[in-house]
């Protein structure tokens, strides 16, 4: 993975040091509320609900041991002992002291951390594919692609007060695991016709209150030129994306009100004055970083281990946790461990100081010293021998960590909701938990298959609710919790937004409604099709039926 | 007289900023002698006379664009740039494409709700003076504020003030893990 030299340890140091400053302003009344508030977002620093939220940025969701093992020591010194994995591959604490944050980044910065622009109106931490590296569908690399973006948003002083937040994804694999559709940039690293690297650039895509799907902006832009590009993009949202209405203030907005014909003409007339100017990249410069990137000393092993193949006959529990949370890789004999957060009761996301720092001990014996975050908010160990899986998969379980169900129903993402965050409508957490006691039988899992359910406490979607299978948004209706539902949401290569199904539920109604959902799937589904491709098929009015059904008759039950 | 800071020092400096009040008309507005900025409405209405007078400059509104000014640049004593807000970023971008698009070489003040915190970037979007609101900060605190322009001593990026990003101007080791 990407380790520091001098000069990015000392940009980190050189911010501890001006948050530290920033603070102490703060604190002393020099700096107003108003004025302090895009600082501490630009330090991933939110005032929530019970407490500050620190916002830690995982850079493309790629850590070290090392780092693992400081966010552990900060969950246990500084917070209640656990942190909370996000869609962003970042990590969030719930309860620090606004006091204690520049002692916490400064640890930070000891194990190269930061929270460098996980929140506020900027380039945000950049986001890609957790299997990047080691994925048999992958074609190119992106994590070069994404460090010399990181490099060059950090600190980018044209772009520190953008009209609103601004994302990026990069995906280089056949499979789309990046939603780079739902970014306000997203990149495919792609060959074109002639070989050459360069970049299938999506521009416009986003979820929150007007969810959008990103349009091609350009079909190929050369590597040389992906940053000059992105440069021109950012110029033309900087200086003309709408400042009036937070709400309206996103790039998707803009290119929707000019047109992609249009926004696509302003950005390539920029792009004439920056294209094949200093930034530039030249080879010997994504060289430098590609190195970082390269394969550890993978051993020659057989395609399958004999002890792991007998093992996976005999271990019924081992076998399902392998067929769920164990992927393909691309050296024979190796495998990626995909560690469930998803645990019934814990809520999505949330790992304890104690299992990180054994996920930490894991990922150095037998993963090369490294982990992933997914934004589906679970962890990989991305290179384990084959031959150590049984003793990965006994050590994780024991911990609570090898919940056999990536990818299933109960692999629920969710955002904090109203148990932690300000702005939430309505509660998220417990939603997430009862349909996951709902489903907990795992042969009935197994048979629904591939799914996502996605949950969010509020329009922000948060919860990635309208990318989901099914997805669960929470409204509020005279000051009530309710859920409206959605089906029919994709991420990845199909990306689409869900629709919504009627009227809105109570909380207790959930795990029902989900239920009724699965139903009308498995009456309907054709052999080896998935929930979404059942719904693509057939549309939403099969599903409506079966959950509305009698609920009209309940309804006027209940208010007669 | 206002305090700025002009090429990294805290200065004195005569030059007035004319805002229009409530109910005036560029047309009408009374501009006073001595270094001055003015409004581009302004000047768009006056530009003959206020050319003349040689020591007249031009301040942009955020919603205002460089290329609004670009052919006019010859003729001004300076431009400035107002932050109604200092999160408005608008500023960055015009500054940047004054100085490369259209070759501006002269004073550029940042004007308006100018804070220490974005000193830096300011610079290194090309401006060479910093005008805070008055009363914004006290003369020490300006004093004090210089030390926030050397809070990134190596920016990754290419900007205004170094074009060249981190990688075309210092020896970059790899540190393979
Ligand atoms: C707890 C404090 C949080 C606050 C105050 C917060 C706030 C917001 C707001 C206001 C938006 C709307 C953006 C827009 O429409 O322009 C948003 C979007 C989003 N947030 Fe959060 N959020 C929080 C936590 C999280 C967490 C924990 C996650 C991940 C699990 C997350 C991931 C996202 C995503 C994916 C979006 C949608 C991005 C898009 O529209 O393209 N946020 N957040
Ligand atoms: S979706 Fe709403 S409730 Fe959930 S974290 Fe985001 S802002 Fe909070």
């Amino acid at each position: 993975m990407y380790r520091y030299d001098e000069y990015d340890q000392r940009l980190v140091d050189e911010r501890v040091a001006q948050f530290s400053d920033q603070t102490r302003r703060y604190l002393a009344g020099e700096l107003s509320e108003d004025e302090f508030r895009p600082l501490r977002l630009q330090n991933g620093l939110y005032i929530q609900r019970h407490a500050p939220m620190l916002r830690i940025a995982v850079p493309y969701g790629l850590f070290s041991s090392a780092q693992l093992r400081k966010l552990a020591h900060i969950a246990r010194h500084y917070d209640r002992g656990y942190g909370h994995f996000t869609t962003r591959q970042n990590i969030q604490f719930n309860w620090p002291a606004l006091e204690k944050v520049p002692e916490i980044l400064a640890q930070l910065a000891t194990v190269q951390m930061h929270a460098i622009q996980t929140s506020g109106n900027c380039i945000r931490n950049i986001t890609s594919d957790p299997y990047a590296g080691v994925a048999a569908d992958e074609l190119i690399d992106p994590r070069p692609w994404c460090e010399i973006l990181r490099q060059w948003s950090s600190f980018h002083p044209e772009f520190a007060h953008l009209p609103r937040k601004f994302k990026f994804a990069v995906n280089g694999a056949e499979e789309d695991r990046a939603v780079i559709q739902a970014h306000d940039i997203g990149l495919d690293v792609v060959k074109n016709a002639a070989g050459e690297v360069g970049f299938r650039v999506l521009v416009g895509g986003g979820l929150g209150r007007t969810p959008i799907i990103g349009e091609e902006i350009a079909a190929f832009v050369p590597w040389q030129h992906i940053v000059t590009y992105c440069e021109s993009i950012l110029r033309v949202y900087n200086l003309h994306g709408r400042r009036d209405n937070k709400y309206k203030a996103r790039i998707k907005i803009l290119v929707k009100a000019l047109g992609i014909e249009e926004f696509r003409r302003q950005v390539e007339a920029e792009w004439t004055f920056h294209k094949d100017g200093p930034s530039t990249l030249t080879a010997a410069e994504v060289a430098r970083v590609a190195a970082h990137f390269v394969d550890p000393a993978y051993e020659t092993l057989p395609a399958t281990d004999v002890g792991y193949a007998s093992l996976l006959a005999e271990n019924k529990p081992f076998a399902a946790w392998v067929k769920r949370n164990v992927r393909a890789h691309k050296v024979p004999g190796y495998a990626s461990v995909t560690v469930s957060l998803k645990k019934t009761g814990v809520p999505p996301g949330d790992i304890t100081e104690s299992q990180m720092d054994l996920l930490a001990d894991l990922a150095d014996a037998y993963s090369y010293g490294e982990v992933r975050a997914t934004h589906q908010q679970n962890l990989v160990l991305a290179d384990v021998r084959q031959s150590d899986l049984f003793k990965v998969w006994q050590t994780l379980r024991d911990a609570g960590l090898a919940t056999p169900n990536i990818g299933l129903l109960t692999d629920i993402i969710s955002c904090p909701g109203g148990d932690y965050c300000g702005l939430a409508n309505a509660k998220s957490i417990p939603i997430a938990n009862a349909i996951q006691e709902r489903f907990d039988n795992l042969d009935y899992l197994y048979d629904i298959g591939e799914i996502e359910l996605n949950i969010s406490g509020c329009m922000n979607a948060c919860g990635h609710h309208h990318v989901g299978h099914i997805g669960v948004l929470g409204v509020d209706k005279n000051g009530e919790e309710w859920y409206q539902v959605t089906i029919g949401g994709d991420q990845g290569n199909k990306a689409a937004i869900g629709k919504v199904i009627g009227p809105s539920f109570a909380a207790h109604e959930m795990p029902d409604v989900v239920t009724r959902l699965i139903e009308t799937y498995l009456a309907n589904r054709h052999e080896d099709e998935r929930f979404v491709d059942t719904v693509r098929r057939i549309g939403i009015e099969p599903f409506k039926a079966h959950v509305y059904g009698n609920r009209q008759t309940e309804k006027k039950v209940a208010h007669a | 007289m206002p305090k700025v800071i002009r090429n990294r020092r805290v200065e004195d400096d005569a030059r007035q900023i004319v805002r229009l009040a409530e109910g005036v008309t560029p047309e009408t507005v009374s501009i006073p002698a001595g270094p001055v900025l003015v409004p581009l409405a302004v000047w768009q209405a006056r530009t003959t006379e206020l050319a003349a007078r040689g020591d007249v400059g031009v301040w942009l509104d955020a919603a205002e664009g460089a290329e609004l000014i670009a052919a006019d640049l010859p003729k001004l004593a300076a431009v400035a740039v107002n932050f109604p807000a200092f999160t408005d970023g608008r500023g960055y971008s015009t500054a940047a494409l004054l100085r490369t698009r259209h070759g501006y070489t002269g004073e550029l003040r940042a004007i308006g709700d100018v804070l220490r915190d974005q000193f830096q970037a300011y610079v290194r979007c090309g401006f060479d003076t910093l005008q805070p609101n008055d009363g914004r900060y006290t003369d020490a605190q300006l004093e004090a504020a210089i030390a926030s322009l050397g809070d990134f001593s190596v920016p990754y990026q290419g900007a205004v003030d170094e074009p060249r990003p981190l990688w075309a101007r210092a020896q970059r080791e790899v540190r393979a893990s």
